[in-house]
């Protein structure tokens, strides 16, 4: 499997980058780490007549604190995410999450920003990001600004990023200390993606729940903030009862494709399922 | 389309080459530097044959273009045995723990598991099975491989950690 030629361009600062992608308009593709585009591009799904490659551009790598947000460069790598002590420590979900993608080799090269930037639905850190409501810092020819992880996604494959932007950083606010999270996948094999997927954060307050946030994985066009769902839980002690509700209404706005994972019924169940469970392990890590 | 020069390390060796920016790294190791010890095997990122060594990352060299290693220190298993020609703890590992049978994933197994030991000398057998998720066998359902790789991590830390030849 041989991809199509293309010109190679390989700025060194995200203004030539973007200005390159101005330049060059739609036929160029920016690349990260490449295990979405470079597959995408031996199977002649894609065929950009220019890669503009964003390993040598400075300032995109990265994890940092900055005030009570967490900064995360976009071409931090899955590797780096999982041996971060500072996620770990502040954002344990991310580690929790980045363990379930693909395999250890995709792992070194694939990048949070591909990740979150490439618009397909079964890629796992997007609803993380809708929990968390993350925001991306983009960069493109009319300047700079950040779009809210919950006004990103459009459709498969289509985001609110424009042609000529990239997504340089990604900036999270920070869950309190003590805070609960999980993310549970079920997939059928390593390296596969979710048949559904959900994540979880949330904080306890005098045995209630005072917030409570999810996503969910591949059971739509785009990934999905169960907004409701949240809703319902928040204010209840996580009951039985509650949950059930607040599933029910995370199923509901589910509209998965039936393929080779499941058909669409199922994989709506296991979206339920996913979340049941993470809720579970969420409550149980929050203290209070 | 106008190739475009490039330049690495490989085993120790500096590389020069013109390459087409399409080219993929495996193919630029077996064809044009005729290292034929990484595999082509699924070409979707999904088996690990073509697992080589880049910059101290173990990557899947079927999906990477050449031109994106431009400048890398790259190792393949051509490159893994000892400075003495002996073979790496890791290969007679594999030779006398039967971690091979047809052979196929083999040098991509070794590459990966190299890295492996590298950043974990004293892996559990849970840390091996998820350390080489990456890597397919269809032959031995991975009980010797694992034995293999516990026989080099317990040879290695036993002997002062020799990095295999630059």
């Amino acid at each position: 499997m041989i991809p199509g030629s293309f010109a190679y361009h390989r700025p060194s600062s995200v203004q030539e980058a973007v200005g390159l992608l101005a330049q060059l308009g739609d036929d160029a593709r920016a690349i990260a780490g490449g295990h979405s585009l470079i597959p995408m591009m031996k199977l002649r799904l894609a065929t950009p007549a220019h890669l503009v490659d964003l390993a040598g551009v400075s300032g995109l790598k990265g994890i940092r604190a900055d005030g009570a947000d967490i900064v995360i460069g976009a071409m931090t790598t899955q590797h780096e995410i999982i041996n971060s002590d500072l996620l770990a420590a502040k954002l344990p979900i991310l580690r929790e999450t980045s363990v379930l993608i693909a395999d250890p080799q995709v792992r070194y090269l694939g990048t949070l920003g591909g990740n979150v930037a490439n618009g397909d639905p079964g890629n796992d850190m997007p609803a993380v990001m809708l929990a968390l409501d993350a925001t991306y810092q983009v960069a493109g020819k009319n300047g700079d600004r950040g779009i809210k992880a919950r006004d990103f996604y459009q459709g498969a494959y289509f985001t609110a990023l424009e042609p000529n932007e990239i997504v340089t950083a990604i900036r999270i606010p920070a869950p309190p200390a003590g805070h609960g999270y999980a993310y549970e996948k079920l997939k059928r094999k390593v390296g596969d993606y979710a048949t559904a997927a959900a994540a979880v954060v949330l904080t306890m307050s005098g045995g209630k729940v005072a917030s409570c946030a999810i996503g969910l994985t591949n059971v739509a066009e785009t990934p999905l903030y169960a907004e409701e769902a949240g809703n319902i839980l928040t204010g209840s002690s996580c009951d039985a009862a509650t949950v059930k509700k607040a599933v029910a209404a995370a199923e509901a706005i589910t509209s998965p494709a039936s393929d080779a994972r499941g058909p669409a019924h199922y994989r709506t169940k296991m979206a339920g399922v996913m979340l049941t469970r993470a809720l579970a392990r969420a409550r149980q890590r929050a203290s209070a | 389309m106008a190739k475009t020069q490039i330049s690495m390390t490989v085993n120790g060796q500096s590389v020069d080459a013109l390459v087409e920016p399409r080219t993929l790294l495996i193919h630029f190791l077996r064809e044009q530097l005729n290292l034929t010890g990484p595999h082509i095997g699924c070409e979707t990122s999904h088996c690990g044959a073509c697992t080589v060594d880049l910059d101290g990352k173990s990557v899947k060299s079927c999906t990477v273009f050449a031109v994106q290693a431009n400048g890398a220190n790259i190792r393949t298993i051509e490159g893994m045995a000892n400075p003495d020609g002996t073979l790496h703890a890791l290969q007679e590992g594999f030779r006398e723990m039967h971690g091979l049978q047809c052979g196929f994933c083999t040098p991509g197994m070794i590459t990966r598991a190299y890295r492996l030991l590298q950043e974990n000398p004293n892996p559990t057998e849970e840390e091996i099975r998820l350390g080489i998720a990456g890597n397919l066998c269809r032959c031995t359902g991975y009980q010797n491989i694992v034995k293999a790789i516990q026989y080099a991590a317990a040879k290695l830390s036993a002997a002062p950690v020799q990095e295999a030849a630059e």
